[in-house]
């Protein structure tokens, strides 16, 4: 009889036991999500629903402002400020090419060659974040003043003759100037672009590289067939991390450029905190982010990185 | 299937060196791997054993000396250009190319458009057919390690080198993956230059093994006569097991006469690498398992001419087929004994007086000048 009895008395304490922690352990993870929703939800989510309703509200601010679905300011906003969306697009898509080329070789040459100066290195990366956004845009003023250093040194090189043929200067000078604009962006995201093609190609195995000499690749072939194809998430964290950022900047539009140079973010500024008219900026933020939200999808689907890592 | 490959030569490596700062990782060496060979480079983890296979490769530069493959001088051949290929430890399989595209790879390189026929014939030769669109990592070690080898081989070497391909697999697939990497080996005929710290890896595999050390080759031979006739204490010790038995050469002859653990012992004479003059110090090696062992109450059953040593057990562990005993005498704090279990005699027992006897010709001489306990540890996993 003891022998028969013996065996479910422990089975009996065992079930509780297991069940109890089982249900708490199934709620954890949303008590870890809960801060981050919250804050979404106050920070991110809320706002945007207040924006997508002062879009289509009209009214002017003394007589206050009321939802009447009035989708045309999308049409007026898009069919006025077509420019500058434009605009926008294509200085931060330059820029993102020139963070591109300038930032690669650089977090190539900090994977695999610094050695001992990596971390050094990586710190002067990001060193400039040391200082004011503005302060380091406002010293790009500076920097490329007429008469400056800068602009003396392409004059006399003949540069700016060609780069002004382009309609990228004007007249003999960089400030006010697309080019001004551009250099701004790219000078301001680079470590953005950085940073994250760093820590993909700090990732590849090196000896992917050794195994694709073995194999009869030369050392550009290597490159093109192995470390680029593997530094693909990078390039692509990285150009978004550009992009995006760049096409709603205003800053380096409004410090280095001119009327001619304004870009979106610049509108949208004036129309909020000018002009006060909240609905067509509001109506203009949507665009700028549908907009970018489409670019961003295509271009990862394109890119087909979610077959790395 | 795959006998396109041209004449390649022997690999001639000519005093061949490298030095990492004051750090000495290969002294000079010569070595020479004949065409067709499966030849094995066998050491503990730093003896230089990988250093000398990249150098091969071309992924090392050498210090001094040449590499050369045949006739031809490669030794200023960047890998790319060399006409080798290697299997990686870490097979380094591109995480971003499917199967077939891996083993494609070098094909590729070398401009050559039609690569199917040759990625299927390579894909079946490694018994892969099915996994020709899978990633990489959607493979387990060993086929990860036949994609490696498939990668390498589909371009006809000259030589194959292989770095500890099998060090990631576990024991039961490594024994698989050593009779699979033999088979393809005699089916290709491309000269193998195999790298591993595995000494039973190294016996079943290769024709020839050349037992390093220290960034020296020790000793250099079918794995049979390196076996009996190690010429080192650390060659003796490193493969398998060895008794070395420390005494004083006292006649002379075609039989060597040795004063040893307060008894008499005889060798012949072509088996003693060391000093054979009367008065020379010898170390006498016998493996365990040519000693018989004998209970006391019977030592007179013992035959004439026998090596004998008498002592007393102190341990015995029966592992199946046989059951290995130590033995402490005044030859020797513990001797090896492994006694097949056919009868066995159950007085052997821890505290049982034993004498221990072999034929004398199973008994090898080394120069007792040197460390008679290198290369007794670390043999079996060196990682």
């Amino acid at each position: 009889m003891s022998a028969t009895e013996a065996p479910p008395a422990p089975a009996e304490p065992q079930e509780p036991v297991l069940r109890k922690p089982s249900t708490r352990k199934r709620l954890v993870p949303y008590w870890l999500l809960l801060p981050g929703i919250l804050w979404l939800l106050v920070f991110f989510a809320l706002p945007l629903v207040y924006q997508a309703s002062t879009s289509v509200q009209t009214g002017s601010l003394e007589q206050g402002f009321e939802v009447t679905w009035h989708f045309q300011t999308y049409v007026d906003a898009l069919r006025e400020y077509y420019p500058q969306f434009i605009r926008s697009l294509l200085y931060a898509g330059t820029a993102t090419i020139l963070c591109l080329l300038l930032g690669y070789p650089l977090a190539y040459l900090i994977a695999f060659k610094a050695g001992r100066w990596r971390n050094l290195v990586l710190v002067l990366v990001i060193a400039p974040f040391f200082t004011s956004f503005l302060i380091r845009t406002l010293a790009w003023k500076t920097i490329l003043a007429d008469g400056g250093a800068v602009v003396d040194l392409l004059n006399t090189l003949h540069v700016l003759d060609v780069t002004s043929w382009l309609g990228w200067t004007e007249s003999g000078r960089v400030l006010a100037t697309p080019m001004a604009v551009v250099c701004g962006l790219t000078y301001n995201f680079l470590p953005f672009m950085i940073l994250p093609l760093y820590t993909s190609l700090e990732r590849i195995d090196g000896r992917l590289h050794e195994a694709a000499g073995d194999l009869y690749a030369t050392p550009a072939t290597t490159f093109r067939k192995v470390t680029f194809p593997l530094s693909m998430p990078g390039v692509v964290s990285g150009t978004l991390l550009t992009f995006i950022p760049a096409s709603g900047d205003y800053v380096n539009a409004e410090l280095l450029g001119s009327t001619d140079t304004k870009m979106v973010g610049s509108v949208i500024q004036s129309q909020f905190l000018r002009v006060l008219d909240y609905p067509t900026a509001a109506a203009l933020s949507f665009i700028l982010m549908a907009i970018v939200l489409l670019a961003v999808t295509v271009y990862i689907r394109r890119s087909g990185t979610e077959d790395l890592v | 299937m795959t006998q396109q490959q041209t004449a390649g030569g022997d690999v001639r490596l000519t005093g061949i060196s490298k030095t990492y700062g004051s750090f000495t990782a290969v002294h000079p060496l010569d070595l020479t791997v004949p065409q067709g060979s499966f030849f094995a480079l066998l050491g503990a983890s730093g003896c230089g054993k990988t250093t000398t296979l990249r150098m091969i490769a071309g992924l090392e530069e050498a210090t001094t000396g040449t590499v050369s493959l045949g006739d031809r001088d490669i030794t200023d051949l960047p890998p790319y250009k060399r006409p080798v290929n290697t299997v990686f430890q870490s097979y380094a399989l591109f995480p971003h190319l499917d199967i077939s595209e891996n083993i494609a790879f070098g094909l590729r390189r070398r401009g050559i458009k039609s690569v199917k026929k040759q990625v299927d014939d390579m894909l079946e030769l490694v018994q892969l057919g099915d996994f020709a669109r899978r990633k990489p990592h959607q493979l387990s070690g060993g086929q990860q390690q036949r994609v490696a080898v498939a990668r390498a081989l589909i371009n006809h070497p000259q030589v194959l080198l292989l770095d500890e391909p099998l060090g990631a697999l576990d024991l039961k697939l490594r024994r698989q993956m050593q009779l699979e990497l033999k088979r393809i080996q005699t089916e290709v005929g491309i000269t193998f230059v195999h790298v591993t710290h595995d000494q039973e890896e190294a016996m079943t595999m290769a024709d020839t093994v050349a037992v390093m050390n220290g960034g020296r080759v020790e000793q250099l031979g079918a794995p049979a006569d390196l076996y009996e006739n190690p010429r080192t204490t650390f060659v003796a010790n490193f493969l398998g097991t060895s008794n070395l038995i420390e005494g004083d050469v006292v006649s002379t002859g075609d039989e060597l006469t040795v004063a040893a653990g307060g008894g008499r012992l005889t060798l012949p004479r072509e088996r003693c690498s060391g000093p054979t003059a009367a008065g020379g110090r010898l170390l006498l090696g016998i493996r365990p398992e040519k000693i018989s062992l004998a209970h006391a109450d019977e030592a007179d059953t013992v035959a004439a001419g026998r090596n004998r040593v008498t002592g007393r057990i102190t341990d015995s562990s029966f592992i199946g087929v046989s059951t290995q005993y130590v033995v402490e005498s005044p030859a020797g704090k513990a001797l090896q004994v492994y006694e097949q279990n056919v009868e066995r005699d159950t007085r052997l027992v821890p505290g049982a007086e034993v004498v221990l006897h072999w034929n004398p010709a199973h008994t090898f001489g080394l120069d007792a000048a040197q460390d008679i306990d290198a290369g007794a540890t670390s043999v079996e996993d060196g990682e």
